[in-house]
């Protein structure tokens, strides 16, 4: 016992117990509402990264054929669409050969909706973690959401390929693209934050979600162009933030039609509001997910 | 304030049983649950009858200076568990507040966080950053924990191809080189095999001797308590029962709720205090040392010999099924387990019952406590959890029955057969 009482008296470093005394953290009831924490979220980045390497690394481990899975998802529907929509039923394609006018759209389709499974399921399925170590929850949606972005890259591969055979050359409007992209990460992002939250209570969200994804790619002009919408429906459709971001990639890599201005803007209000909802929500019933998961 | 890591005032923690344990896994409960939702909702009373409310730590306050260690007894659902999860911020307390001086690491589960696809290499680096470790800090102490592991040819080997041993070796090193400047440590580091328990005891003595760090730890081990802590908390309901040195506490703790059992006779085991999973478990058992003359009491060098009925809810094969006694202070003077000889036991679905006899016990008269464990050593690694621990069952006293010649009482704590061979 002396030896270990000596121990007490052991001088300990002025700097860092200064820095200790800065760092001193409150824990107390959860309070109704209370503000997002960022900067934690900042400071655990690196988690974030980890979490990130792991789905990508574990989503095809085991599988015979690995990262190929992240094309062949997207092209196969592609060839099933093609012959049925663009051969048999010839749905009008603005212009360009269907193949491509419908991988131009399937490409952030495929994202968003394996974003969206991913990141809706991330909590349950990472329970574990939830129930026995703190970290800001909303790690897990966003590195599902992350993580789904790799197989966005490698899929993206065969569009330029598919680019490269039938002679299409994007114009400058090229660029936007990142932007179209980010409202599909923010709209998968919004929508894993509630489906998330809302499914460590309910895992009713489980069996909805491969609904949802479903009804939504019919509501969203993958397979059809939205030209053949009626005019005065077209700012409403823009409610879906998925039309707008799937006419977009067409505008941006096919130049087909014009800038969808007005539907994109209705379509990045709606994606801010769901966001800051779904970021709010999250953060309320976060204290509750170890008790419950 | 300088001095002090963790302040605690007033912290309490309400659960909704109802809500805590409901089960919403699978399509048909989702259904049986949604018609009997419906059918409670058309008799006219709400989804929320009957849901009851639990108080798992109730007005706990106590302050732990930089450097201490201290340690949180209690028994099952005395609500250390949701402590440390408070403490540790992983779940948030209903009324009260703490606060924390210093870097937290908190270790509820070793190998939180290991994924099974994942090689040895890749789940230093997860597990690293899940429990709260830089990049550039991991790589330092890369060859450090994998040394420690004592696992460098498997380090490329996916984690589920690794034996139980090799995966908590791995687990528990990465958390050991965790260098918080308050550490919160859950039992479960007390499962494992002997070997394993005192290399994990004395690295945890290094941490908090030789670096001075502070240590909340808890446990069921009155041993490891005592061996580890300078000051100890007694829990029971949620409240801190007693406060101070670990020798009294941990005789407190082990002194409520303690009876003495009478052999040749069945005692039933079925509200005692225990952990474990349940799956099997004790129900009752008899003692006895076969002797009419001591009345069937044990007795110094005799034999003792157990019938356990253990109910299990599926044919399954246990490879370790114990029988323990520890004196009046917790110190474990006897384990018979049936690991160390080898013995799987086959166990039916339903009620089974084991003999097990002790040939001669070497214990000295007096009061002992009879302690019970039933544990697939395979299972223990993975799930953390043996079937069934009842660390005090009751008070058992073994009688002397030679006469000591002058009267004088044994100077030991164990006892053995001797005579004088020769003089010369």
């Amino acid at each position: 016992m002396s030896q270990q009482a000596a121990n007490l008296v052991e001088p300990i470093n002025p700097v860092e117990s200064v820095a200790n005394q800065t760092q001193a953290i409150l824990i107390e009831p959860p309070r109704r509402w209370e503000a997002l924490e960022l900067r934690e979220f900042w400071r655990y980045r690196e988690l974030l990264y980890f979490l990130t390497w792991r789905d990508v690394k574990v989503r095809y481990k085991q599988t015979a054929i690995g990262a190929a899975w992240a094309i062949l998802q997207p092209f196969l529907t592609m060839v099933v669409f093609s012959v049925i929509f663009g051969s048999l039923i010839q749905v009008p394609s603005d212009g360009v050969p269907y193949p491509i006018f419908s991988y131009a759209a399937l490409l952030p389709w495929t994202f968003f909706a394996g974003a969206l499974t991913r990141s809706g399921n991330s909590l349950v399925y990472d329970a574990n973690l939830v129930s026995k170590v703190y970290f800001p929850r909303m790690i897990l949606p966003f590195a599902a959401v992350l993580s789904l972005l790799v197989d966005f890259a490698i899929a993206f591969i065969v569009l330029l390929g598919m680019m490269l055979f039938y002679g299409i050359v994007p114009g400058i409007a090229v660029l936007t693209l990142p932007l179209f992209l980010l409202l599909a990460f923010m709209t998968a992002l919004a929508c894993g934050l509630w489906l998330s939250a809302v499914n460590v209570k309910y895992r009713d969200v489980a069996y909805v979600i491969p609904f949802l994804t479903q009804f939504w790619l019919f509501m969203t002009p993958v397979a059809y162009s939205s030209s053949i919408i009626p005019e005065a429906w077209r700012p409403l459709y823009g409610l879906n933030p998925m039309a707008g971001v799937i006419e977009g990639f067409r505008w941006a890599l096919l130049s087909t039609g014009q800038i969808p201005s007005g539907p994109i803007f209705v379509s990045a209000a709606v994606v801010i509001a769901l966001l800051i909802g779904g970021l709010f929500y999250f953060q309320r019933m976060e204290s509750q997910f170890a008790d419950i998961v | 304030m300088r001095d002090i890591a963790i302040h605690v005032e007033n912290l309490g923690k309400r659960y909704c049983i109802g809500e805590r344990r409901e089960t919403y896994g699978t399509l048909r409960d989702t259904l049986m649950q949604a018609m009997q939702t419906a059918l409670r909702a058309l008799r006219g009373r709400g989804s929320h009858h009957g849901k009851a409310e639990i108080w798992a730590l109730r007005d706990l306050s106590f302050e732990l200076k930089r450097g201490e260690v201290l340690g949180i007894i209690g028994r099952n659902g005395a609500g250390k568990s949701t402590l440390l999860k408070i403490l540790s911020r992983v779940t948030r307390p209903t009324v009260g507040r703490a606060w924390i001086h210093g870097r937290v690491g908190s270790l509820l589960e070793v190998g939180t966080g290991f994924h099974p696809e994942l090689t040895g290499r890749e789940n230093i680096y997860l597990n690293g950053a899940v429990l709260g470790m830089k990049k550039t800090e991991i790589r330092q102490k890369f060859d450090e924990i994998v040394e420690f592991a004592e696992i460098e040819q498997f380090l490329d080997t996916p984690v589920k191809r690794y034996s139980s041993g090799m995966y908590m070796r791995l687990a528990f090193s990465i958390a050991a080189h965790l260098e918080p400047e308050i550490l919160i440590v859950d039992e479960v580091l007390a499962v494992g095999d002997a070997a394993f328990r005192k290399k994990c005891l004395g690295k945890m003595q290094d941490i908090s001797s030789r670096e001075g760090r502070t240590i909340l730890f808890v446990s069921h081990d009155t041993d490891a308590i005592q061996r580890l802590c300078w000051r100890c908390i007694l829990l029971e309901h949620g409240h801190a029962l007693a406060d101070g040195d670990p020798a009294s506490v941990v005789a407190r703790y082990l002194s409520v709720h303690s009876f003495k059992g009478c052999p040749n006779a069945w005692i039933d085991l079925s509200h005692t205090a225990r952990m474990g999973t349940g799956e099997a478990r004790f129900v009752a058992l008899q003692f006895s040392s076969q002797c009419a003359e001591t009345a069937f009491q044990p007795y110094s060098k005799g034999p003792l010999e157990f019938s356990l009925a253990v109910e299990s809810d599926a044919a399954r094969s246990v490879g370790s099924v114990a029988v323990s006694l520890r004196d009046l202070s917790g110190l474990r003077l006897v384990n018979a387990d049936t690991v160390l000889i080898d013995r799987a036991i086959p166990l039916r679905k339903g009620c089974n019952l084991i003999r097990l006899r002790i040939d001669s016990l070497y214990l000295n008269p007096g009061v002992y406590r009879l302690g019970l464990w039933l544990a697939d050593p395979i299972t223990v690694y993975a799930a953390n959890t043996p079937y069934d621990y009842i660390e005090s069952a009751f008070e058992i006293e073994v009688i002397k029955v030679e006469s000591d010649g002058n009267g004088l009482g044994p100077n030991s704590v164990v006892t053995c057969d001797f005579d004088v061979v020769d003089v010369s």
